[in-house]
Order: C-alpha cells, then structure tokens, then sequence
C-alpha cells in the first residue's frame, strides 16, 4: 500500500489531543464537523491548507493528553491520510491503529521532513521516500498484531468479523 | 513479576506475562461517559452488535457537559442515557446522582484491588490508587469492550517510585505528583506503569493517593498503581461490591526505572502553562496575576479537598477580581460538604459552589476563560485552551494554593494563609 502526499511539519513536541480538536468542540462526533476545527487552536490556517491525502509530521509525544477519538477522527476528516512522528503518546496510538489508521514513528521525523515535501509511504514495506529532497527514511515497522489491526480496516471490524465468524 | 504484571497475567488466563508483549485481557469494569461513549454505541449499532458483554460490570455515568450545556450535548447525554435504558444497564448514574466518572466509581465501591478497569477517559488511571490496573481507552476500544469484555494491552514496563520523609504543612499529594511530573516530564513515563511507593505514599490518604495515580497520564503513563494497604481495606469497608483478592509486586520484581523522592522539602508548587511538567514553587510566582481559581475535577475534587479549601478560605474573602468556582466531584462529596458546613465557609469568603461536573476542567462549561484570562485550578491539564480561549492560561495547584490564590488575587503560597 502506497500512500503519497504532502508534508504538513509541527516540529513542536508534546502536540496534545486539545491542540488538535478543542474540547469545545466535542459535542459532536460527526467526522465531517470535527474536520473543520482541527489544528484550530496552534494552526488556524491548517484546514484550510490541508490536502486529501497530506501528512502530518512532527515530533515526540505527538497526541498526548485526552483519550478523544476524535483527535483521529477530526485529522482523517481533514483528510490527513497519516501521522508520521517521533513517538506518540499511547492512547492516540491505540485509537489511530483501532481505526486501522496508520501512526508511523520515525525518529528524527520533524527535522528529516519540511513542510511542503512530497512523501511516499509504504507501509508494508516500512519506508518513507522524500520525493523533495530523494531521501528514503526507514521507519519503526509494525509488530505483527498491529499489521494485522491495519489490515482488517480497525479493531470493531476485527471484532464484527470474529463474531459473524 | 510487578502488580501490573500479575493483575494482567491473571486476566488474561496466563501464569506470567512480560513486558511488551500484546496480551487480551478480561475487563472486570467498563466505565463510560457522555462524551467518549455516545461514538462507541453508534460503532456498535453500526456493526450490528446488539449485545453487552455484562450489564452488571458496566458503569455509566454523564458528567462533561452535563447538566446538559447545549442542545448538542443534550443530544449526546440522551444517546448514553438511551443506551442504559436499551441494554437496562443498572449502573447508570444520572444527574442529581452523579459526579465526576474518577469521583463516582471508587465512591460506589467498584473499584478494587486487583481488578482491571477502563473507560474512553485518560485519567481513568486514577483508580490505581486501590491497587487495580485501571489505563484510559478510546472509544473504539470502548466499543470492543462493551461486546466483548476483553481489550488488547501492550504490558507496560513498570517505573518504581520511591517517596519516602514526611509532607510539611500546607504541601499536599498535588505537589508530589507535580514534583515527580516536573522531574520526568510530560513523557517521562510513555507507554509505562507508574508504580507508587514508600511511606510518604502510604501515609497519605485513599483520596490524596488518587491524586496522585490520577495525574499519571501527565506524565505519558499508561497507569499508575499503589498496592492496596488497610487504607484501601477501611475505605473499601462498606462500599466494595464484593470480595476482592490484593496483588503486590514480588520482590524480585523487574522496574525499567527507579525514583527516589523525599518530600520533607517539597514546597507548593503551581505547572505553569502550558505543560503540566512547568511546576515551579508558588512563591517564586507570587503577584502574577488571576482571574479564576477552580477547586474540583477528578483530580482535587473530592471532601478532603473541600476541607483543605475551606480551612485556607474561612474567615478570609476571594479578592474582588478574581471568581472562585468550588465544584464538589460528587453528588455525595457535594452533600458531605453542605453537611459539613463547607458550603457556608466558601460562600460567605465569596466563592461560588457548583453541581458536580468536569465542567471547566476542559473548557466544557461552568467557567469557561476569555482571552487573556488566568485561572489557578486545582485540575490536571494546562494544555493550550483547555479552559477557553487559546490565549488564556491555566496554573495548576493543590487545593490549598489555589484557595490562597484566591483570596491574594494572584498567585500564592498557601503556607502564608494557615
């Protein structure tokens, strides 16, 4: 699976589930609404410049602090396809892999990445390919649970299809 | 093997488990709330899952933007409330019986040593304080829990902290655990159990202890735990709802980390924005300026801080500029203070007493901030508009600071006012 889009960079660490969709926000779990607030709060330009199939990037800890889904839920409305980061706090981690989408650790990532550079990422084969700067970066590969997760499209299909078994 | 290590080995039927590897693990208590849960519902009718796993090990309990702030978050109650009446979940508690979800589950006896329990809120980590194994989730895994009873864990490396000496007067569990944040970082303990110890932990009380293991997430963990003692025993007296069995680590136990900490030192301490890492000593910042002070929240909110609050505020008056919000986390905390007295204390020095509820914590409702206001909150987060406007700010501060607080109008330093 190859994905390809542009680099949107917040080199900032500790980018917190409040930073990417305000509480106030969270009286609506529609993905479409939640889209057009997210980044709000550090990045008001952010909807607006985003790209069906972009990336975010940025540094260590990225999604810290509430357990909100709907940090997921409001970037993938946006049409971010992935996060690529340093690390990541655990529970965004958990809810990105539970929807099947993919939270790519790459140590370094907000340094080694401009915004504006055009990306390719493979995630089965675990590299990024900067096609800006014709760099390839390999990234942490999935453990195999994980794989597995992104390939049943998320944890309640997962769970859907062991039922109807 | 750690007490995290065995409460999850013994929930997911094997003898030992080891860090890092990916166990599925039996839930004894799912608790959900009315902004986290409502998606999980719709995932699971989407998926056409019309079944709860146990009704009877399922906690439902509003309490972000309830009493209902908007006709949104109406909307979003009804749907929780729906669910419980559908599924006649008997553990609803709805408002004028409710409280904060971290005030209301250990309060009611459903939290216990030894057991696993989640819920969509991070500072579901609260709960191991009772020595149980208890790690926020997202909605979706809300949803696998609520059909399956089980959830997928990565078992966490364990971090021991050590604190040892006595708290001095006016320094609460508030500034140890902003002390221990400060010194680890906001991802200190990433992907980690924050396992708590030593006499300065055991001589605290069930509620300061939850202060503690509640502010865990603060610093990256996926839990924090302290083994349950004859605290835990006499708190529980009364209230458990049925027998339990304590876990401790062995001693031969495997920590990635150690921490030694003394707190006959410690000072109060205030996380200045925006990162709850920022503790600095109140008194370094006495005369900045405020606006607000909030006394609730799962993390300060509970009779003891009401008591510490009102000691600091009787007799004394909150200064003209500032409003002070008390917001009891329960219904039963909220009672206890009216019977108590508390109530009197607080709106005679000019402070307002709310309803239980999140409320402000995270900018719901009931104390929101404008631009360029501060507010000293005795809550857990001074992320970038947690309270408001992203131009406002949050201190965080023990119950005692941010009482003094109130009655300086700026910053203080409780030690001045006992």
């Amino acid at each position: 699976m190859l994905m390809k889009g542009r680099a949107h960079v917040y080199p900032r660490a500790h980018i917190n589930t409040d930073e990417i969709i305000p509480a106030r926000y969270l009286t609506s779990d529609d993905e479409a609404e939640l889209a057009t607030h997210a980044m709000e709060d550090i990045d008001a330009g952010f909807v607006k410049s985003v790209c069906a199939g972009d990336f975010v990037v940025s540094s260590q800890d990225f999604g810290c602090g509430s357990s909100r889904e709907h940090a997921v839920w409001a970037l993938r409305g946006a049409g971010v396809q992935a996060v690529i980061a340093d690390s990541f706090a655990r529970i965004f981690f958990r809810n990105a892999i539970n929807n099947g989408y993919a939270a790519i650790e790459l140590p370094g990532a907000s340094e080694k990445i401009s915004s504006g550079d055009e990306l390719e990422v493979d995630l089965e084969k675990g590299y990024i390919r900067n096609v800006t700067t014709s760099e390839t970066y390999a990234f942490t590969p999935f453990p195999p649970f994980v794989v597995e997760m992104l390939r049943c499209g998320g944890l309640l299909r997962k769970i859907a299809g062991a039922k109807k078994g | 093997m750690t007490i995290t290590e065995k409460i999850l080995a013994a929930h997911s039927g094997r003898e030992t488990v080891r860090p890092g590897e990916i166990v599925e693990a039996d839930i004894d208590i799912f608790m959900g709330h009315d902004v986290t849960t409502p998606p999980a519902i719709s995932m699971l009718e989407e998926q056409g899952i019309d079944t709860v796993f146990d009704r009877e090990r399922i906690v439902l309990v509003p309490d972000h933007f309830v009493p209902n702030k908007d006709i949104k978050s109406a909307e979003l109650a009804k749907r929780l409330r729906e669910f419980a009446h559908k599924h006649a979940i008997p553990h609803y508690f709805e408002v004028g019986r409710n409280g904060v979800c971290h005030a209301i589950l250990p309060e009611k006896g459903f939290v216990l040593p030894g057991t696993t329990i989640v819920c969509p809120d991070s500072h579901t980590c609260t709960h191991g304080a009772f020595g149980a194994f208890s790690t926020g989730i997202g909605s979706t895994d809300a949803a696998a829990v609520l059909a399956t009873g089980k959830l997928w864990f990565k078992v966490p490396e364990s971090m021991l902290f050590v604190v040892s000496g006595t708290l001095p007067e006016g320094v609460y569990s508030k500034d140890i655990i902003l002390s221990i944040i400060a010194d680890i970082g906001v991802d200190g303990a990433l992907y980690r159990a924050m396992e708590f110890s030593g006499p300065a932990i055991s001589a605290l009380s069930m509620e300061a202890r939850m202060t503690v293991t509640n502010m865990a997430i603060e610093a990256g963990g996926k839990s924090g735990i302290i083994a349950a003692d004859e605290k835990t025993d006499d708190y529980l007296r009364g209230r458990a709802r049925k027998a339990y069995t304590p876990v401790a680590s062995d001693e031969d136990a495997v920590y990635v980390s150690e921490h030694m900490y003394d707190v006959s030192a410690l000072e109060p301490l205030v996380a200045v924005p925006h990162l709850p890492s920022n503790g600095r000593p109140a008194r370094e910042l006495a005369g900045v300026r405020i606006d607000q002070v909030v006394i609730g929240s799962c993390t300060n909110g509970r009779i003891e801080d009401l008591r510490i609050a009102a000691d600091l505020l009787e007799g004394n008056v909150v200064a003209p500029t500032v409003r002070a919000l008390v917001i009891p986390a329960s219904t039963e905390v909220w009672t206890d203070a009216m019977k108590e007295g508390l109530f009197e204390i607080f709106t005679d020095a000019g402070a307002a007493v709310s309803l239980p509820t999140c409320g402000p914590c995270l900018g719901g409702h009931m104390g929101i901030l404008a631009k360029g206001e501060r507010c000293v909150a005795t809550t857990n987060r001074n992320f970038v508009g947690r309270m408001g406007h992203p131009e406002s700010e949050v201190y965080l501060a023990s119950p005692a600071t941010a009482a003094a607080s109130a009655i300086a109008g700026s910053i203080a330093d409780p030690r001045d006012y006992l």
